[in-house]
């Protein structure tokens, strides 16, 4: 039992960990499928971060906190377009300002507002994310009445409506002695940010490869020329792709600073972005191996803190530095050519010149 | 026309535009000292008296200058090939493992001028095998440099922070990080220079590796623009195309620069090392080789304009640190946003305001942005 629960423990953590990588590898696919390489992942993750705690422990709510973090993440998107399309600057020049912007600034502003060393205020239950776990379902199955009182009520027993079966079908199985705290552990006790993270894998997926806009992104990364000669404005099309790729660093953050740290701290991204950077090309730029990969590096860094110190069965001590490069030791292996090929999108990195 | 751009005279192209440039820069880090709530112009005032006012203000300026030369001809020399080398960080902070081997072997037994070149050869020779590897990927698996050069640092920071929680450690430290060195592995300081010009000195860690980056700044130059292979580097840089017409070998080019970019970057390592901490600590290049990239793209890929970037950028690091203990609310990470907007404004946004520079040249004398020739052309 105790075995299990340590793997219960590990996987765990490894979904906990993967979510922002995935966030951010999905972002990074959506701009890299248009042709426009963005090391600056790193950088928007980090101001949305910090804009989604600010803006949380100041109007006391999660979801404007959320907004926010996509608001500014994708604004700072929009600076990496406005320089490596409307203007074909280089793209990787680009990326670089963006984090060193982001580094900075959340930092002094942090410090200037708040006032706490560059932190934001821890945040209170309700304007963070909160896992649902086991306790929330009961509570809120117990809890729950329809009511017709006022308008207000109406709308929430409705709302309570939708969510009463689902929650009672959940309920059930987390009873299921053996299987149930395992489940509810590892598949409830998350932030509806996670769930997000996941279902935006089929959701990426259905945008690139089924509908008129993911395939007219993936031309455009590609042989943009033949997008222009369609009469379809490329700068525009890598513009809406830049967009998601805001969104979903944006959420990437808030996840960072509001679920798994309940605050901002300076320079928390530690990294993640060239992360998921790697997952992505580790992925050969598709959303469901992109799903795998960031698992994978997910499950390494659980792995490296479950692991400290203690000896593995076969290898014997494994330290803590070899797990944290392996992600990049892996990724440079796969560059290498190794284990099968990763083909970038052809037109990435090079601006689009209309006509000379 | 192969650039988008027409030609503008010579000292519009290397002065006119990169000041512009800059000054943008500096005026939307105003706005941010502005958005904190501190008046900028006292903040711009402070920042420079910090860096030139006392005599050890400028040692100090002069310190982080030596630095950030090295990393930026580190990037530069890449850049003239073509490589986007983003692992100067990363050779700079592995070289200090080379650093590290010679100053612990020999500090006991050379006198410093012995162990100096020798940590020369060690530093550079590390931080040129750090770039070895993703320059043979690029060159012959077309791994993009780029990418493997980040995964790099990331290694080499691994790396080293294995070897200095443990192998490197003196037993029964805690701090990690390695002894410090004897009198045989620091460098003599170079304050009297200073001191020559009158002003006073405390302390200072200004040292001889800012002679060797003078040194290196003008070989740089020399191999750049006065050697067949700096011609090579460059016709590469330009259109690989065009290069492998010319019987230009694309392996040896790619591996030759970045290998010397790596040695550069290498080379930087001895300036905090060996001439100021005496120690290898955990993160002792803490950004620098980052700074390198602004430097670089500042300076125009040229020495001279390099030598002039990194100690523009010295005096933001040696200001900005006076500058956070006169405004609280400004810390030296305020440096980190000016370098971001200098990246932005003199790298990325480097052609935004050239058409309307253009415009006005051309109004005012039409030859000097060789319209005539252009209507030629009919383009």
């Amino acid at each position: 039992m105790d075995f299990v629960n340590a793997i219960v423990q590990v996987l765990d953590s490894t979904i906990r960990l993967s979510v922002p990588l995935l966030l951010a590898c999905l972002a990074g696919l959506f701009s890299e499928r248009s042709g426009i390489f963005d090391i600056g992942l790193e950088g928007k993750m980090l101001v949305g971060a910090f804009a989604g705690a600010a803006a949380a422990s100041v109007f006391h709510s999660a979801f404007i906190g959320l907004g926010m973090a996509i608001l500014i993440s994708v604004a700072f998107a929009m600076v990496h377009g406005f320089a490596s399309i409307t203007h074909r600057g280089n793209q990787i020049v680009s990326g670089v300002a963006i984090n060193f912007i982001a580094a900075g600034s959340t930092i002094i502003l942090g410090q200037a507002w708040f006032q706490q060393g560059g932190r934001t205020p821890a945040l209170q239950p309700g304007e963070r994310f909160e896992s649902i776990t086991a306790y929330v379902i009961s509570n809120f199955l117990s809890t729950y009445s329809f009511s017709t009182a006022s308008f207000a009520d109406f709308l929430a027993s409705i709302r309570g409506l939708i969510l009463y079966l689902p929650a009672l079908l959940i309920d059930a199985l987390a009873r299921i002695p053996g299987f149930g705290p395992i489940f509810a552990e590892l598949v409830l006790g998350h932030s509806i940010l996670v769930y997000f993270a996941f279902a935006m894998v089929p959701f990426t997926w259905w945008v690139l490869f089924r509908t008129r806009f993911g395939l007219r992104l993936r031309a455009v990364g590609e042989n943009p020329a033949a997008v222009d000669t369609a009469g379809i404005s490329v700068a525009w099309l890598r513009y809406r792709a830049l967009i998601c790729t805001g969104i979903l660093t944006g959420v990437a953050g808030a996840y960072l600073s509001m679920v798994q740290n309940g605050g901002f701290v300076k320079d928390m991204t530690a990294g993640k972005g060239y992360i998921a950077l790697a997952a992505l090309i580790f992925a050969k730029w598709k959303p469901v191996n992109a799903m795998f990969a960031c698992l994978l590096f997910g499950f390494l860094d659980a792995a490296s803190i479950r692991l400290q110190g203690s000896p593995l069965p076969i290898v014997g001590k494994v330290s803590a530095q070899f797990m944290q490069a392996l992600p990049y030791v892996l990724t440079v292996v796969l560059l290498a050519g190794f284990i099968g090929k990763a083909i970038p999108p052809r037109a990435g990195g090079v601006p689009y010149v209309k006509e000379r | 026309m192969s650039t988008p751009y027409a030609k503008l005279p010579a000292w519009a192209d290397y002065g006119l535009i990169p000041l512009i440039n800059l000054s943008v820069a500096f005026i939307v880090a105003g706005f941010v000292v502005l958005l904190v709530g501190e008046n900028p112009f006292r903040a711009a005032v402070i920042l420079v008296e910090g860096a030139f006012g006392k005599g050890t203000g400028i040692a100090f300026t002069l310190f982080y200058a030596t630095t950030f030369i090295f990393t930026g001809l580190s990037v530069a020399v890449a850049a003239h090939c073509g490589l986007f080398n983003i692992g100067t960080e990363g050779q700079a902070y592995i070289a200090g493992l080379g650093i590290a081997i010679v100053c612990l072997s020999f500090d006991s037994v050379l006198p410093w001028w012995l162990t100096f070149p020798l940590a020369i050869v060690a530093s550079a020779a590390v931080g040129a095998l750090w770039a070895l590897i993703p320059a043979y990927l690029q060159a012959k698996r077309g791994s993009h440099i780029v990418i493997t050069t980040i995964m790099f640092n990331f290694i080499a920071a691994s790396i080293m922070v294995y070897l200095l929680v443990g192998a490197l450690k003196p037993a029964g430290s805690q701090a990690p990080q390695t002894r410090n060195f004897l009198a045989g592995a620091e460098l003599p300081k170079l304050n009297w220079i200073i001191e020559l010009f009158g002003a006073k000195i405390r302390s200072a860690p200004l040292n001889v590796t800012f002679l060797l980056a003078l040194a290196m700044a003008f070989l740089v130059w020399l191999l750049i623009w006065r050697t067949k292979l700096g011609y090579e580097m460059r016709t590469y840089g330009h259109s690989p195309k065009a290069a492998r017409y010319a019987g230009i070998s694309e392996t040896r080019i790619i591996i030759t620069a970045m290998m010397i970019s790596g040695a550069l970057a290498g080379m930087m390592a001895l300036n905090p090392v060996m001439g100021d901490q005496h120690n290898v600590a955990i993160d002792f290049v803490s950004g620098a080789g980052f700074v390198g990239i602004a430097v670089a793209l500042m300076g125009r890929l040229h020495p001279v304009g390099i030598v002039l970037a990194a100690i523009l950028f010295g005096m933001l690091y040696q200001g900005g640190a006076e500058l956070a203990f006169e405004m609280p609310a400004i810390s030296r990470d305020m440096i980190v946003i000016i370098q971001g907007l200098v990246i932005l404004f003199a790298g990325a946004l480097e052609h935004m305001f050239r058409p309307y520079i253009q415009a006005l040249f051309a109004s005012f004398s039409p030859r000097s942005v060789g319209m005539e020739a252009v209507k030629g052309k009919g383009a």
